[in-house]
């Protein structure tokens, strides 16, 4: 990769002060992302989503974020005000949730949500907005545009929710999609469509896109770059095609437990942990890679 | 689904959801008949005596005996009252000799005048103060509203009254006292709606509008600010359980100001949980009414049923007991019909 | 103990109470104890409740060493409304009784009616919430109707009816309050039980052959308990202040007794020229209930953040 990394994340840490000390629930962590797909796969508790959220600027407090160094493009965002994030939020930025059906506001229409990230970000008006809107519900294969455009969150399925929280999300342009879990509250049906028509997004646009998935395989069959993450800190970073090549006892344990269809096996192994995959790791080690 | 099929179909809805209403409405209403029943009838030692007093003849006693049906048993005693409740009829009131249901439609409205000001001062004050306090949770603002919403749970309605008289009206001068208007403006307007402030306005008559105004803001600021306790405290609690919502961190995800997303986005999915809690608070500002209309001399409902109660009319206490029920169950039933307009996941079924 | 996720974990015996992984059932009770205690101790507010709370206590028992009762009830009517002095801290009421000593002897009257009031909610409110709960079906269709009716009424009206109709004093305001009060905890009761009603242990306890009534009464009261008294903490406000109300309506306690309400009633007449007869009794009520109040919330605080 010869051209400048959309993020840079050099020792990322998210730290909880609480009665029995601070917790860490993301330390030592470091990474670049250019226009390619990355995965994070871990086990919940694990950090990713609070990663992804850091990066997104969206930890409340009292969590604090610390980073040695967080720069999304030519900005750094260690250094930024919160007035100065909300820029960046959704224009270079964005991020898609689990489930549509939480993360969309249940009485506003989903026309009116997604306009309302191009009205904020271009300061248009009200008929610009809701004309980028239909096409960016089109865009997202979206066959009645200004049906769905007056309709509320609990009319829509899931599956189509999940495409209008895209369409939200990418209206602005960002450079970087983050998606947290995006298919594992969907059915199994529309999960591969909503994969589908993100990658497709992410590919059209140039864009960089963050993974973020507890299944193994999803991760690794979609991306081009695994970062797997354990208790709070990545501890192997692998492409996706040679995730059989994995090094990190806990990757492998991970790996051994899926089962397959060429092998059959009476009993699947458990994951056997190891206290010792606590100790901090070196923070360079998700840029080794 | 096309869209005239749409509408039949939320017609529909709409029909069945009225005809629930009305059902447990009406369940409501007997019961609320059934409890001022026993009040009334059968919990008195001897309610004829209550009517004629000890010293009545034995003729006497017995005339009014037969005339309260107290000869017959009791279901058709009470199948008797509430036949006569269904006509309006709540009999007459011992002290002042009228119909029951006459005397409280004059004292209502100016009841009404009072928790109505009340209301606006509470729901105007207490929804903006819970937002801040739910935005600024653990932080100064956030004890300050709490604080001061809790002081205001705690206050006798009727010691703030009184400190309030003492520091406003006595001490300061900055409003009138006790009474709706001074006595000199009496039956200057005429009675329209029976609220002096919108039948003044109605006349034209300025100088009486101020005064009552003035009578006006002390008792509504006092009982506003027990709603407002009330309003301000709810509104904090159903704020910080949308804070939580994941429709708020995709909201700032999209890069909107927090400002918008508060007042926006958390503050429309609130106000569905409002409208229950705003109906209550005007049926709790009613209660307060009572005690506030003692301490101001306010002549409404409360002042009425706190005299009738002092004059042994149950009649009227029990007629006052009635109106207050029945404001309470439109109200809930009010809400219920709002509702909808609010939240559209009870306007439209997928 | 320090795991390299945490760091700065305390040690010695708060880090024995606050050992994540405690060794024995009876480390995790105490510890369980110690942090709830740590979270309401840093609740200033809370701490303040608690305070008023024990104090009130402390006041209705020692009345007699606080004040004196002759001064509370004897009437010497060459000293009456008199200024504050050292004699009379509060000054003397229009019968020349002393205010201070007549309101450290009230504070009775008040604990009196709101231990009364929750001796008969209590039982009444879980008696109708536990078989509904429990029981679903028709019976708790006819229970929660009921209670749905007493609820839509407003409860200082119901109150001044029942009191109208009873006649004054305090044992019928404690009833009237009571008739009142009971349906919220029915509705509290009903809906803790219908979290708990297939539970594995109730189902356990059903195939021993346990009764129903077996089974509510030691399995799902305790468990209900700790919502119901919380709620009740916030309610005593609410009852201190119906209480008050109907007193100062004069239709609770009757004089001489030095019910607060009464008292602030009283006072009223001379409110303009001795505002402390009307307004130091009424400050009694506003300090008691703000102690509920500020005692029931910061317990409620701590239950939401041990579930939550």
């Amino acid at each position: 990769m010869t051209e400048a990394p959309l993020l840079s994340v050099r020792n990322l840490r998210v730290v909880y002060p609480g009665d029995d000390g601070d917790f860490r629930a993301v330390r030592n962590v470091s990474f670049t992302l250019g226009r390619e797909r990355l995965g994070i796969v871990g086990e919940s508790g694990s950090g990713k989503s609070t990663t992804g959220r850091a990066i997104m600027g969206l930890i409340a407090s009292p969590g604090r974020v610390e980073a040695d160094h967080l720069q999304l493009g030519d900005t750094d965002l260690s250094t930024i005000t919160e007035a100065g994030f909300r820029k960046l939020r959704g224009k270079r930025i964005a991020m898609v949730l689990q489930d549509p059906k939480f993360s969309l506001d249940p009485v506003m229409s989903v026309g009116k949500q997604i306009a309302e990230t191009h009205r904020y970000h271009f300061r248009s008006s009200r008929k610009a907005a809701r004309q980028a809107a239909l096409e960016m519900l089109a865009a997202v294969h979206i066959r009645d545009p200004e049906r769905v455009y007056d309709q509320y969150p609990h009319q829509v399925s899931g599956g189509m929710g999940q495409r209008i929280m895209i369409a939200m999300m990418l209206i602005a342009g960002p450079d970087i999609l983050i998606a947290d879990e995006p298919t594992s509250a969907l059915d199994v049906s529309v999960q591969q469509q909503v994969l589908t028509i993100m990658d497709e997004m992410v590919k059209s646009r140039g864009m960089g896109l963050i993974l973020i998935s507890h299944n193994l395989h999803l991760v690794s069959s979609f991306c081009d770059r695994v970062l797997v993450m354990y208790a709070g800190q990545i501890v192997e970073v692998c492409d996706a095609g040679k995730l059989h090549e994995a090094q990190h006892p806990y990757t492998r344990g991970l790996l051994a437990a899926l089962p397959e269809l060429g092998h059959r096996r009476a009993e699947l192994p458990q994951l056997q942990r190891d206290p010792a995959w606590l100790i901090d790791l070196p923070a360079a080690v998700g840029t080794a890679a | 689904m096309t869209a005239p099929r749409g509408w039949v179909r939320q017609i529909a809805g709409l029909i069945r959801r009225i005809a629930g209403l009305l059902g447990s409405v009406s369940l409501t209403f007997l019961g609320l008949t059934c409890v001022t029943f026993v009040i009334g009838r059968v919990i008195p030692i001897d309610p004829v005596i209550a009517i004629v007093g000890e010293k009545a003849t034995r003729s006497t006693y017995e005339r009014v005996f037969k005339e309260l049906n107290l000869d017959r048993p009791i279901p058709e005693q009470y199948w008797i009252y509430l036949k006569k409740i269904l006509h309006g009829e709540f009999g007459t009131s011992l002290m002042t000799a009228h119909p029951v249901l006459s005397d409280l439609l004059r004292v209502f409205p100016a009841t009404l005048e009072l928790s109505v000001s009340a209301l606006i001062v509470g729901v105007c004050f207490g929804i903006p103060l819970g937002v801040v306090a739910a935005t600024h949770k653990g932080r100064w603002p956030d004890q300050i509203v709490r604080f001061g919403s809790l002081l205001g749970y705690s206050m006798p309605v009727f010691w703030l009254g009184l400190v309030g008289l003492l520091i406003f009206y006595a001490k300061l001068g900055w409003v009138e006292g006790p009474g709706r208007m001074d006595v000199s403006f009496d039956d200057i307007v005429p009675t329209v709606t029976g609220m002096i402030t919108v039948d003044s306005l109605l006349a034209g008559e300025d100088e009486v509008f101020w005064n009552a105004m003035s009578h006006l803001v002390l008792p509504a600021s006092i009982l506003g600010y027990l709603s407002l306790a009330y309003v301000a405290r709810m509104t904090r609690s159903f704020m910080l359980s949308q804070l939580r919502q994941e429709y708020v961190l995709a909201t700032l995800a999209k890069g909107l100001s927090p400002f918008r997303v508060v007042w926006i986005h958390a503050l429309g999915n609130v106000w569905v949980q409002l409208v229950t809690v705003i109906a209550l608070t005007f049926g709790s500002l009613l209660e307060g009414a009572v005690l506030t209309e003692t301490v101001f001399a306010w002549p409404g409902l409360g002042l009425y049923m706190k005299n009738s109660l002092f004059a042994a009319d149950l009649n009227a206490v029990i007629g006052g007991t009635m109106l207050i029920g029945v404001v309470y169950i439109v109200l809930n039933m009010l809400s219920d019909v709002i509702y909808p307009l609010v939240d559209p996941r009870a306007r439209t079924r997928k | 103990m320090s795991t390299p996720l945490r760091v700065g974990a305390p040690t010695g015996w708060r880090g024995w109470l606050l050992d994540p992984a405690p060794a024995s059932r009876n480390q995790a009770r105490l510890g369980r104890w110690y942090r709830a205690w740590l979270a309401f101790h840093r609740n200033g507010l809370a701490m303040t409740g608690l305070v008023i709370v024990a104090a009130l206590v402390l006041a209705a028992i020692f009345a007699p060493l606080l004040a004196d009762r002759e001064l509370a009830f004897h009437q010497v009517l060459e000293d009456r409304l008199q200024d504050f002095s050292w004699l009379h801290p509060f000054g003397t009421d229009e019968l020349g009784r002393d205010i201070y000593a007549r309101v450290v002897f009230g504070s009775r009257i008040t604990l009196t009616i709101v231990g009364l009031v929750s001796i008969i909610v209590l039982p009444v409110g879980l008696g109708i919430g536990l078989p509904a709960g429990y029981f679903g079906g028709w019976i708790d269709s006819v229970l929660m109707r009921i209670t749905d009716i007493f609820l839509a009424f407003p409860r200082l009206v119901l109150a001044l009816a029942f009191a109208a109709a009873l006649g004054p004093g305090i044992e019928n305001a404690v009833i009237a309050i009571s008739l009142t009060a009971w349906p919220p905890y029915a509705r509290l009761a009903r809906a803790e039980t219908m979290t708990r009603r297939h539970a594995e242990f109730i189902e356990a306890a059903q195939l021993q052959g346990a009764s129903s009534f077996r089974i509510l009464l030691t399995q799902i009261v305790p468990l209900c308990l700790p919502s119901v008294i919380i709620r009740l903490t916030l309610d005593m406000a609410g009852i201190i202040l119906t209480a008050a109300g109907l007193g100062f309506l004069g239709l609770g306690a009757q004089p001489p007794l030095p019910e607060w309400g009464a008292m602030v009633s009283t006072g009223r007449a001379v409110l303009l020229d001795q505002w402390w007869v009307a307004t130091i009794p009424g400050t009694a009520i506003f300090i008691v209930s703000l102690g509920f109040n500020l005692l029931g919330d910061g317990l409620r605080d701590l239950s939401e953040a041990r579930s939550g």
